[in-house]
């Protein structure tokens, strides 16, 4: 009789790796659907795209790289990282930003480090930001909500608009914000931002239809499904929870302390959590646990720090929302706040 | 989670409530499958194969020879460390030999064994028990433990006299009927058909201790026994002891994460319970105590429950030592299992032969079926998901202790508290990248314990290099203080002695005047012996020079190793 030799412990939950990525991907189809619903074809052409991108650049490396290839694309990691990539960017950015952005997200953010698990950064963020230094007119350019426009723009043009970089009548991105449809605009947080520096009172910038609704047109509706979702991975422990609860917490305080000093110059706070790339930076990127801080203390102060920079960034910063900066500036200080953080383990209490 | 609510059955007085472990995880306990059944007892084994290595602690050494004939109970094996334990005859028999055979051990190691032909009759050696427990003597009672050859029977197998005579002060002793493994029921079967022997049990150890408090842990899954331990309790009218009902969490059982339950008090790390006053044994542990003391039985079967998905009869079975597991399969109708682990899932280790024996701390034998416990898939990327982190019940960093286990990074992994883990493998039970945590841990552990060893060698020898070097030295210092004393004490008695001083300076000139060459090279340089300092001045200039020689010439390598050349290889 041959017996197998096992070390314990011999029982494992069912939950396996991919299964667990899987769902990070079913939570943010709420807040995909409410983009979709907003803007448009555009969000499914950008993560299509992304997610092509991501999966084709990982099997690429690890072929070059002799490794076993199928295990790797099983874990779905890269899915989540095309996914939540296509999720960010605006809806009509042209094709090549999202092959590029992707693509180097993949091998730069992640397999130049030796793969999944060795990334500092999350990968999705460096892709975003790479774009958003190299192409910044491409990349702030965002959709006008379809409601708004007199005729929305069909799947033929949005297709034409990303592949080729030119509506079916001839009109680029930068051009239709002035056209008749005017398809594209500025996002609330860019326009806000904008009219302030052109020394408007917070009430006359927020007198826009785009900023309409208790955050901004659409963009409120967006959120609260990304939020939804993200609760749903808190819920099943997928997303630590502390961390969105810091971050969260920590824009509204700030957002609320600085409307009530000069409620004409700074927007309030659910204008902040409900605007932007809030929610599904705080639920799904900001939770990204290969990068994030892994203690239960150095996760509500990598939180609170994403918190802290996004507003700031939004706030005094050069760029409209704050989301991907914020998130690698923390990713550099989470080993730090990991060593700073180590629980006191059973029996190291009180020293008697 | 809240802090538990006390439970009812706390009213008996003396816990008021109840601290929550952190951590912990709640896989699928599988009790069902074997503790519907009483314990059944096993036909007697052809032959039994009693190690003398069944604790933790030195091994016992045989005291019988082969050809003997032994009656059940009968001392087999002599502890002669009073750190280990007795080992007595399962049954009565022939001793057919004395030889090396498989031991219940993670690693299949073998040891000495007595191998026993049972003669069929169960014939007991001459035994009495101490009647009136309660009032005899503890030091008394404590010897009868001792000789009974009792260990923990919750899996660990230290010695329970050994344990018991420790000598910190205690105010609480906690018998552990938490049994948080799944699959494993004994603990359950018998507090449910045997919870006198554990009150009464628990009673005399108590006396040994010298305490007036014992609090007994049951997780709430166990229903059945709580009643029992109640009743019994009830009718004992003992009102010293306390039942806590614990929220089924794994490993609740483990006796830090069951002490701090119940008492609220962590154990510090690296120190025994003891220095908080508690001390906990197992509720089998307490039985055993009973029939040691109160029947003078001693330790020769134990309750094994068989178990798991290849098991046809899964069950509770009272087994006597020595029994080889592969009688147990056989009474319990086991097949297409394929692999077969000593205790629970978490924490059991394998068996690599069926023949190796029951021991003293083989609490269940679990033959799971390939698809019941498949083994595990292959091992991903670490993602640092945290969730090992939230199911540790020590409070560590299974993923950094991991990181830093794997890298080699030791130093970093003892400063995380590498060494508070207690193996438990909750955080591999849920690790979705399939990790083996607990491996990387344990030959981490023993790399550095083998490096501690090797550096408290290197110390040992270091400091016996350095206590001869002393002594060498302290020799010669003494040798020339007393060369000196007696130089002197020859001067001053020259000295006080004017013939002689003539008569050497009459010698002197003799040989001056014989051979004055000879005197000359012997004789230091004057202004030398007139000034040291000046001496060593003028030898560091020479040094310097030639340094400075040496330096012009280039510091040629040939020069170097030609000037090694004389010297002897090292
Ligand atoms: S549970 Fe596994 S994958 Fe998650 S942090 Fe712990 S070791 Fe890493
Ligand atoms: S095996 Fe060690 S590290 Fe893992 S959960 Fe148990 S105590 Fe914590």
């Amino acid at each position: 009789m041959s017996l197998a030799y096992a070390p314990s412990p011999h029982k494992s939950k069912a939950e396996n790796l991919g299964a667990f990525m899987r769902q990070v991907v079913w939570a943010a189809v709420p807040g995909a659907v409410a983009l979709f619903w907003a803007f448009g074809w555009g969000v499914v052409f950008q993560v299509w795209m992304c997610c092509f991108t991501a999966i084709a650049t990982e099997a690429l490396v690890l072929a070059l790289r002799r490794r076993p290839i199928r295990p790797a694309l099983t874990d779905c990691t890269a899915l989540v990282t095309g996914v939540l990539l296509g999720l960010a960017l605006p809806p009509y950015a042209p094709w090549w930003c999202a092959v590029f952005g992707s693509g180097f997200a993949i091998l730069f953010g992640k397999q130049v480090y030796g793969g999944m698990g060795f990334n500092p950064f999350n990968p999705a963020m460096l892709g975003y930001v790479l774009l958003l230094v190299s192409f910044p007119v491409q990349m702030t350019i965002w959709a006008t909500p379809l409601d708004l426009v007199q005729r929305p723009m069909g799947l033929w043009d949005g297709l034409s608009l990303v592949w080729l970089g030119e509506t079916t009548n001839h009109e680029t991105l930068v051009s239709l914000h002035s056209g008749i449809d005017a398809w594209t605009s500025a996002s609330p947080l860019d326009h806000v931002k904008t009219q302030l520096g052109q020394g408007y009172s917070l009430s006359e910038a927020l007198d826009t239809p785009i900023a309409r609704g208790f955050s901004g047109f659409s963009w409120e509706w967006v959120n609260l499904a990304f939020g939804l979702g993200g609760l749903y991975l808190c819920v099943r422990k997928i997303a630590d929870w502390r961390i969105p609860a810091g971050m969260l917490a920590a824009l509204f305080v700030l957002a609320s302390g600085f409307s009530l000093t000069d409620s004409d110059r700074y927007t309030g706070p659910i204008f902040q959590l409900f605007n932007g790339a809030t929610m599904l930076g705080a639920f799904f990127i900001a939770t990204d646990p290969v990068t994030a801080a892994t203690t239960p203390r150095g996760r509500w102060l990598f939180g609170i720090g994403i918190g802290v920079l996004v507003y700031v960034i939004r706030t005094f910063g050069g760029y409209p929302d704050g989301m991907a900066f914020a998130v690698l500036l923390m990713n550099l200080a989470a080993p730090t706040l990991d060593y700073l953080t180590i629980p006191t383990a059973y029996g190291h209490g009180e020293e008697p | 989670m809240s802090p538990a609510a006390p439970t009812p059955n706390l009213g008996y007085g003396g816990i008021s409530r109840l601290w929550t472990m952190p951590g912990g995880v709640h896989p699928p306990e599988q009790k069902d499958q074997s503790n519907s059944t009483p314990i059944q007892s096993l036909p007697l084994p052809r032959r039994l194969y009693i190690p003398m290595d069944q604790h933790a602690g030195a091994p016992a050494l045989p005291v019988v020879s082969a050809g003997e004939r032994v009656l059940k109970g009968q001392l087999i094996g002599r502890d002669a460390t009073g750190r280990g334990g007795n080992v007595h005859a399962s049954t009565s028999g022939t001793v057919q030999a004395i030889t090396e055979h498989t031991l219940c051990h993670p690693s299949g190691l073998t040891g000495t064994s007595v191998i026993l032909e049972p003669d069929g009759e169960e014939c007991w050696f001459a035994h009495a028990g101490i009647p009136d427990y309660l009032a005899a003597a503890p030091e008394a009672l404590l010897e009868r433990v001792r000789e009974a050859g009792i260990v923990g029977l919750g899996g660990a197998g230290f010695p329970t006299a050994a344990k018991l005579a420790q000598g910190n002060a205690l105010h609480t002793l906690i018998l552990n009927g938490a049994e948080c493994e799944p699959y494993i029921s004994c603990d359950d079967r018998l507090m449910r058909e045997r919870a006198a022997e554990v009150v009464e049990g628990g009673r005399i150890l108590m006396r040994i201790l010298g305490v007036e408090r014992c609090l007994i842990g049951v997780e709430d899954n166990k229903p059945e026994a709580i009643e029992a331990l109640w009743t019994a309790l009830r009718a004992s009218g003992e009102e010293r002891m306390h039942l806590a009902t614990l929220p089924t969490r794994y490993p609740s059982g483990g006796q830090k994460q069951l002490i701090y339950i119940l008492t609220g008090q962590e154990v510090p790390s690296g120190k025994r319970s003891s220095t908080i006053g508690v001390l906990m044994h197992n509720v089998m542990t307490a039985a055993a105590v009973y029939r040691a003391v109160a029947r003078g039985e001693p330790l020769v079967s134990r309750i094994v429950t068989v178990t798991g998905a290849g098991i046809g009869l899964p069950g509770n079975y009272e087994v006597l030592l020595g029994t080889p597991m592969a009688d147990l399969l056989n009474a319990s109708n086991a097949h297409g299992f394929h692999k077969l682990i000593v205790g629970g899932p978490m924490m059991g280790f394998t068996l690599r032969d069926a023949k190796t024996p029951v021991t003293k701390i083989a609490n269940c034998l679990l033959a799971p079926t390939m698809a019941e416990l498949p083994p595990p898939p292959n091992a991903k990327p670490c993602i640092r998901c945290g969730l090992c982190v939230d199911a540790c019940p020590a409070k560590l960093l299974p993923q950094q202790l991991f990181w830093f286990a794997r890298a080699g990074e030791d130093h970093k992994a003892v400063k995380h508290h590498l060494f508070d883990c207690i193996e438990c493998g909750a955080c591999a039970y849920v690790c979705p990248s399939d990790i083996p945590l607990v491996s990387y841990y344990r030959v981490a552990k023993d790399r550095i314990r083998a490096e501690r060893e090797a550096k408290r060698q290197a110390e040992h020898a270091r400091r016996r290099f350095e206590a001869r070097e002393a002594r060498l030295a302290r020799e010669a210092a003494e040798k020339a203080e007393r060369l000196k004393r007696a130089t002197e004490a020859r001067r001053a008695e020259l000295a006080a002695n004017p013939e002689a001083q003539a008569a050497i300076a009459a010698a002197l000139a003799r040989s001056q005047a014989a051979e004055p060459a000879a005197v000359e090279p012997v004789a230091a340089p004057p202004e030398a012996a007139a000034d040291p300092a000046a001496a060593r001045k003028a030898e560091i200039a020479a040094a310097i020079a030639r340094a400075k020689a040496r330096k012009t010439q280039g510091a040629v390598p040939a020069e170097t190793s030609d000037s090694h050349k004389d010297e002897p290889a090292p």
